[in-house]
């Protein structure tokens, strides 16, 4: 088959959040496409032929290649991942176009993601969400036997079917409001349903959402565009859990203690 | 080169407990003054850089990805074993380490093996108190699966998905370090040389990816967790990404190398479709405990599958190892598929290929209890391959998963270079020549989690802290030398692409000395490689420039690093002149059988970089079995 | 109070703020339908409704100025969200594609823009009579001495206003089956088994309202109550 691809093309980092500027779309004509090939596979074959031709070749985010790195991702057509629900880029696979297709080809569009070139954006946002409480707080050592507490198979499910997300930032591209909601909330959902998380919901929960806010995302106006381009199909219900548990932990947040605590014991 | 093993004196049972009691501590107040460098993110990585920063240590991590928790430990599917013995089947920590000896055939060392089936049991314990959410019962407690080469039921798992559940917990307990100040995290960074400065390893130089710069870091010691080297191969399910550069060049510097030759071909992936193929998924050897392998009685039986009567079906495995069936270790299974598309009987139109069929299972069980197993598995499948594998069994075939072989380490897992630790799949220790399903996990979390938080302080007690600055002279002189082999790249500008370079490695490499190998093709495979790496050298086309982002230039040195390993890789093969696990010589054989030579070839070969041009040294480890008895691996 | 200023800055806060307000207004939107109702019932009963209102004296001045507080913190939370939002994504796609939101959330910023400038308008001639002095100077025995029936029946007895009435009906329909819905997920109210009876519940409920403002905007065209004299 053939495609016409148009592809984002930016040579330098994004050093404002307003990048439109910073460069442009261009067309590209690929012949002999495989229906079997995945796209990321028809992107290698566009830069091999741009490469002999002495042009620079798209760069684009792409490790494992089999759906769960998370590294891959490109808007295609205004759906970020392209047109399959449930699926990654790189599981994506030219089937699922047309002879003949116009495809348009851009990166994560989000002031939190700047591009870095061409298709590649950066998501260490997503890392200092995590690092600011997206964790339990256990070091490394002898702790209880793992079948100490028992975890009902309903939740372990719930913690599981959050914890799938691979954080590829496909939420936060569909989002009309680049809003990191889906997977702030998977976060939340994850621990939430499991014992050993539930000790620092509370702190946990505002963290997070502090977190979220100054890496400058934008807030959930529950369209759920999210759910519908997520590759792990992770549901708009964790965005719910976490808005509970975030004005759960308000609520019940209590001022510092003014008294002195402890003491040289 | 000297190889001390180090392995402590008693009885196996009590080395551990030996090594950890004898070994110096470093005093908490101290800690913060040693630096550790931690190279690679994956589940060794992240669970050393974040053990040894609870500890107190500074610890800077490093990983190419653009975030630690995109490292390939994430692709791992099927599971962790941990000889807990929950299901009341005769497991036991001995019974974990004999399976894994017998399951390496007789080439890993003893005693590392013992220990690592002795902490399986607390890397579970660990990972359900980070909140990992392993796949539970409806009593709530964990539930477990049976995997190759095992005949009790000790495999952890998350559905599908049990390398990613196990990484992202190692990542959480790495970021909450990186939160709390303790490590500093370098993504997108790649580690291009490791800094020897008096014999001590006491940096690396990196390469910042997005903006090109090369930098020096020093450190009290460098680990390197930095995995396998399957894409030496060019097509393998390792991620696009995974290579071999740190370790090369870590060897390249003074570490020896060992059993290169032991790759691990794994039987079940997704068969090629066609050139344009990038990589190879795998399909996990968990559906191996509902699906049957089999092909047809029959060459060149182009029949449907489901019009293929059972009668006429040859379910090979279980025919010739009645004992494991279907549940053969991998080398084995592999092998025995190679055999059956050699003899005309592979499906598919390539030949290439044995059904994986889960029709039994479905009766028997229901779609729905597949599904609740497998269901990631199969929707990944369909994805791939648009077709149903509820309807119409898997398509299979062998690929590169896996490589036993790697930098040599020490029972403290420090390698030839003092000061240099090497964990997980990028260390030869624990797997021998076939690595058992659901061990890489237990292995890599073993390593970063229990074993180097006590190895490490061994060796930081005998060292001055922070002796070495970033600006010793030895620094400037190998960021120089990484410099102008990057320059040296660009200025090529040749005809061929880097990719085209690194197909071509990989054809050789997979019919010279892929699932099977013989003197002839391993000869012209050390003819072959160095005429390609010659031509590499003088053709490559690498464009851009090297101050920016550049992933043609990054898979330039990649595939630099490759095609001088890639010799290494065939030599070792060729001189170990046995069959043993994942390394088949054809010359040693019983009816396709691997035939050991223990007379001869029970050792570690340790390959040490003697310079340019010239030829490596053999060195060998002896292995001295004390505890498994060496005997004739037997799956029937 | 400086935690609850906190609170309200924060991304959810917000939402939270939008929710919350949101629900009280529907609640207003609830009430005053019911009121409006008995126009069906003609002029007395109208104008005794409206009377009894007026003369509830402090409490009806506390009721309009919680609404109007409720009202402005509804505008304003939604002011700044929406500003955050435009920053946090500020460039837009080549080709831009929508998957599965409905057309009611996606366009509740003009919806709520449309609601405020209807609502400005709406109390410009009922209740201050700017727009229509004529209608709204009618004596009778209604609030303050006039006649709220004449005033409303001799108004939509235009076409012109009632057709602006009945039109702005739909864009409450849009605005409001988006808000009750997104009300229990912001609270953080969800449920495999709920959830989907209370988006159902949410668009049977702001059809009821819209139909049943339309309806009375339109009676007195449709001739149903028929013009005071």
């Amino acid at each position: 088959m053939k495609v016409t691809l148009h592809i984002w093309r930016q040579s330098k980092k994004s050093t404002k959040a307003d990048f439109a500027q910073d460069g442009k779309m261009v067309a590209y004509e690929l012949e002999h496409v495989s229906a079997d090939m995945s796209f990321l596979e028809m992107l290698d074959v566009l830069n091999e032929q741009l490469t002999k031709k002495g042009e620079d070749p798209v760069a684009f985010d792409h490790d494992c290649r089999e759906g769960v790195c998370g590294s891959c991702g490109v808007v295609i057509d205004g759906v970020p991942h392209g047109p399959e629900r449930g699926t990654t880029t790189c599981q994506l696979h030219m089937r699922s176009f047309r002879d003949g297709a116009s495809i348009y080809v851009e990166p994560w569009r989000a002031a939190a993601f700047p591009v870095l070139k061409d298709l590649v954006v950066d998501r260490s946002a997503f890392d200092r969400v995590v690092q600011s409480g997206a964790f339990v707080s256990v070091n490394t050592g002898a702790p209880q036997d793992a079948n100490a507490i028992p975890v009902p198979k309903a939740d372990a499910d719930r913690a599981f079917d959050a914890a799938t997300c691979i954080g590829c930032g496909a939420c936060v591209a569909a989002c009309k409001n680049a809003s990191a909601m889906l997977f702030v909330g998977a976060k939340v959902s994850h621990f939430l349903h499991l014992p050993q998380g539930r000790v620092e919901r509370e702190q946990r929960a505002r963290r997070l959402v502090a977190a979220m806010d100054a890496e400058g995302f934008g807030n959930c106006t529950n369209q759920y565009e999210c759910e519908a381009v997520c590759p792990k199909e992770i549901p708009v219900r964790v965005i719910a859990e976490m808005n509970r548990e975030f004005v759960r932990s308000k609520l019940v947040e209590e001022p510092p203690s003014t008294k002195r605590v402890g003491g040289d014991g | 080169m000297k190889l001390d093993s180090k392995i402590p004196g008693g009885p196996i049972q009590e080395k551990w407990d030996a090594r950890k009691f004898e070994t110096k501590l470093v005093n908490p107040a101290n800690k913060r003054k040693y630096k550790v460098l931690v190279v690679g993110s994956g589940l060794a990585g992240a669970s050393a850089a974040a053990s040894l920063a609870e500890l107190g240590y500074q610890v800077e991590c490093f990983c190419f990805q653009d975030s630690p928790r995109r490292a390939h430990s994430i692709a791992a599917q099927g599971g962790i074993n941990a000889a807990k013995n929950y299901r009341n089947d005769g497991d036991s920590v001995w019974r974990l380490f004999y399976d894994t000896v017998k399951g390496g055939d007789f080439r890993a060392r003893e005693a590392n093996v013992y220990r690592l089936a002795q902490l399986s049991v607390n890397i579970i314990d660990q990972a359900v108190a980070q909140g990992v959410p392993f796949a539970r019962d409806y009593g709530g407690l964990l539930d477990n699966r049976s995997f190759g080469g095992a005949q009790v039921s000790r495999t952890f798992y998350a559905r599908g998905q049990t390398g990613q559940q196990l990484l992202l917990g190692a990542y959480a307990a790495l970021s909450r370090q990186i939160g709390l100040g303790a490590v500093k995290m370098f993504p997108r960074t790649e580690m291009l040389d490791v800094v020897v400065v008096d014999g001590h390893a006491k940096g690396i130089v990196v390469r910042d990816l997005v903006t090109g710069e090369i930098r020096s870091h020093a450190g009290d010691a460098v680990v390197l967790a930095t995995g396998g080297y399957g894409n030496v191969f060019y097509l393998s399910t390792n991620a696009k990404g995974c290579n071999v550069t740190a370790t090369w060049r870590a060897y390249k510097r003074g570490a020896g190398f060992a059993n290169p030759c032991y790759t691990q071909i794994h039987p079940t992936c997704i068969p090629v479709s066609g050139d344009h193929q990038s990589k190879l998924t795998l399909m996990s050897e968990s559906l191996r405990n509902d699906g049957r392998v089999w092909v047809s009685k029959k060459q060149g039986d182009k029949r449907k599958p489901a019009d293929i009567p059972d009668a006429e079906r040859d379910y090979y495995l279980e025919r010739k190892y009645p004992s494991f069936g279907n549940l053969a270790p991998r080398d084995i299974a592999s092998r025995a598929a190679k055999q059956v598309c050699d003899e005309g009987r592979g499906i598919g139109d390539t030949g290439l290929g044995v059904y994986l069929d889960f029709r039994d299972s479905i009766q028997r069980l229901g779609k729905d209890a597949i599904a609740a197993r497998y269901g990631n598995l199969f929707h990944m499948y369909a994805k791939i391959t648009a077709e149903d594998p509820y309807s119409q069994p898997m398509r299979i075939f062998p690929a590169v998963h896996y490589t036993m072989g790697g930098l040599w380490v020490d029972y403290d897992l420090m390698s030839t270079i003092p000061g240099l630790f090497v964990l997980g799949e990028a260390n030869f220790s624990d797997h021998g020549a076939n690595r058992l399903g659901a061990s890489a996990l237990m292995q890599g979390l073993a390593d970063g989690y229990f074993v180097i938080p006590y190895t490490i302080a061994g060796y930081l007690a005998g060292q001055k802290a922070g002796a070495v600055k970033p600006d010793h002279p030895q620094f400037g002189k190998v960021a120089g030398e990484v410099a102008a082999m990057t320059k040296r790249f660009l200025s090529i500008n040749g005809k061929r692409t880097v990719d085209d370079f690194h197909k071509a490695l990989g054809r050789i490499m997979w019919g010279k000395c892929g699932m099977a190998r013989n003197e002839k093709g391993l000869g012209e495979a050390l003819r072959e490689i160095p005429a390609l790496r010659e031509e590499f050298w003088k053709d490559v086309k690498v464009l851009g420039g090297d101050l920016s982002l550049n992933q043609s230039l990054e898979k330039a040195g990649r595939v630099a690093d490759f095609l001088e390993f890639g010799e290494l890789l065939c030599r070792d093969a060729l001189e170990r002149r046995e069959s043993c696990g994942g390394h088949f010589r054809e010359e040693w054989q019983d009816d396709g059988e691997a035939r050991r030579d223990d007379e001869n070839f029970c050792h570690a070969a340790v390959w040490e970089y003697a310079g340019e041009g010239k030829a490596p040294v053999r060195n060998v480890e002896p292995l001295e079995f004390e505890n498994v008895h060496l005997a004739v691996r037997s799956y029937k | 109070m400086s935690w609850l200023f906190d609170f309200w800055r924060s991304s959810i806060g917000g939402k939270v703020t939008m929710a919350v307000t949101g629900v009280l207004l529907f609640g207003f939107v609830v009430a005053h339908l019911l009121g409006n109702l008995q126009l069906l019932a003609g002029p007395d009963a109208i104008n005794a409704y409206a009377k009894w209102l007026h003369d509830r004296g402090a409490l009806l001045w506390v009721a309009r100025g919680g609404l109007l507080v409720v009202f402005l913190l509804h505008v304003a939370t939604a002011v700044r969200l929406s500003r955050a939002n435009k920053q946090a994504r500020p460039v837009p796609y080549a080709s831009e594609a929508t998957v599965q939101a409905t057309f009611a959330s996606r366009s509740m910023v003009f919806s709520g823009l449309t609601l405020l400038v209807f609502v400005v308008y709406h109390l410009l001639h009922f209740t201050f009579g700017v727009t229509n002095p004529g209608d709204f100077a009618r004596k009778g025995n209604g609030a303050g001495g006039f006649d709220v029936h004449a005033m409303v029946t001799h108004s939509f007895s235009v076409p012109a206003i009632a057709v602006v009435y009945a039109a702005a009906q739909i864009v409450l329909f849009l605005h409001l089956r988006h808000g009750l819905r997104s009300f229990a997920q912001t609270l953080g109210l969800c449920h495999r088994r709920y959830t989907p009876i209370v988006e159902r519940l949410a668009t049977v409920l702001a059809a009821l309202i819209a139909a049943g403002n339309a309806f009375l905007a339109l009676s007195v065209l449709a001739g149903i109550v028929k013009v005071a004299q």
